[in-house]
């Protein structure tokens, strides 16, 4: 039988060695995020919805839980259960077009 | 370090990129039937498709030392027409008895519309009929978390699937936990954009126990990466982990999933 879980045997890290080994990584995703905003504002017209969803995901960032990301997708998430008579695109836009 | 790449669509990809995979570690490849980019209109071309898979696509690979495996099916974006749709069902069970061919996949839906469910159901016969494996598409962004419960609602409902021979693939942190709760297989698929990176995907992995786990880069036409599993290798180097972790991860789960079929040969037992 496998060990059911091969990466649980790892010694913690502190905070140092993940800020070492992932900050700027980090860092320069929420620059590019902030330039976007930046970007966003200077244009016309009005909201558009996808963008309306990444701004009520941003309070989540600062939530002290341990799983911000599965929040972020699940804020995201169609919440219907049936399946739909038809689709119009066969494309996803990355956010629940209804979320407000 | 060896890997083996579970999903990679190489049709797409360049010989280039079968070299770059050989000299990654890649031990294996196996290619799920998909979407073309656009909607093929006749079963003829499917057939074309599927002999591509199963007889050209393989010669491409063992020119790299590398064995070639695939499973075949509509795609559930061209799911919608059902006629196109039940006409290439037809076709499956002929190439069934290619020896390369691991099971139907991959199968599932798109954006979740009851033509698709209604092939998603036809698909998931034809394995429990001919005893195959299943690998599940599931849909993208957010439709996901919707389409994923569908998916699983209508395997159990199947009432002949076994759970141990299905990998629902494309999990991200919102439906990994209730995909393995469920006891399927999940498969983790590493884009750089649209699914989860190398760096998130360690993260479920070191959160979620994951014996039932695979990683693979699903490397098609659009943007994404056929080094993607070596890049997460790589990123559990640095995290510290050991090289039997890593392993058992990257090669010991694909292969004792893909074992399941009487076609897929063990890369190590090979040499």
């Amino acid at each position: 039988m496998s060990d059911p879980n091969p990466l649980a045997g790892t010694p913690r890290r502190t905070r140092d060695q993940v800020a070492d080994l992932h900050f700027m990584d980090a860092r320069y995703k929420l620059l590019d995020l902030a330039a976007f905003l930046d970007r966003l504002e200077k244009a016309t017209g009005p909201e558009d919805h996808r963008v309306r969803g990444l701004r009520a995901a941003l309070p989540i960032l600062l939530k002290a839980d341990g799983d911000r990301v599965a929040q972020i997708l699940h804020l995201w998430s169609d919440p219907s259960v049936a399946p739909i008579e038809k689709a119009d695109t066969k494309a996803a836009s990355g956010v629940w077009p209804g979320l407000k | 370090m060896r890997y083996i790449e579970p999903h990679g669509h190489m049709v797409s990809r360049t010989t280039d990129d079968y070299q770059a995979m050989a000299l990654a570690g890649c031990a294996a490849i196996c290619e799920p039937a998909f979407w073309a980019g656009f909607d093929r209109k006749t079963a003829d071309g499917f057939y074309d498709y599927f002999c591509q898979l199963t007889q050209h696509e393989p010669k491409r690979a063992a020119k790299y030392g590398l064995p070639h495996y695939c499973w075949l099916c509509i795609n559930p974006k061209e799911s919608e027409d059902m006629k196109l749709a039940d006409d290439v069902l037809a076709l499956i069970p002929g190439f069934l008895q290619a020896k390369t061919v691991l099971g139907i996949g991959e199968i599932g839906l798109n954006k979740n519309t009851r033509n698709e469910v209604r092939i998603l159901e036809k698909h998931i016969e034809l394995a429990v009929k001919h005893d195959q494996l299943i690998l599940v598409h599931t849909p993208h962004l957010e439709d996901k978390r919707k389409g994923t419960r569908l998916i699983m609602d209508v395997l159990k409902a199947a009432g002949k699937v076994k759970p141990e021979r299905v990998i629902i693939d494309h999990v991200e942190e919102h439906t990994i936990g209730e995909v393995l709760d469920q006891g399927f297989w999940a498969g983790i698929t590493l884009y750089p954009e649209s699914k989860a990176t190398p760096v998130r995907a360690v993260d479920m992995l070191e959160n979620f126990a994951s014996q039932r786990v695979w990683l693979n880069s699903a490397c098609d036409w659009g943007h994404s990466d056929p080094l993607a599993v070596p890049k997460a290798m790589q990123e559990m180097r640095r995290r510290g982990h050991s090289a039997a972790a890593i392993d058992s991860l990257v090669y010991g789960n694909p292969v004792r999933f893909l074992s399941q079929s009487k076609n897929f040969k063990d890369p190590q037992a090979l040499r």
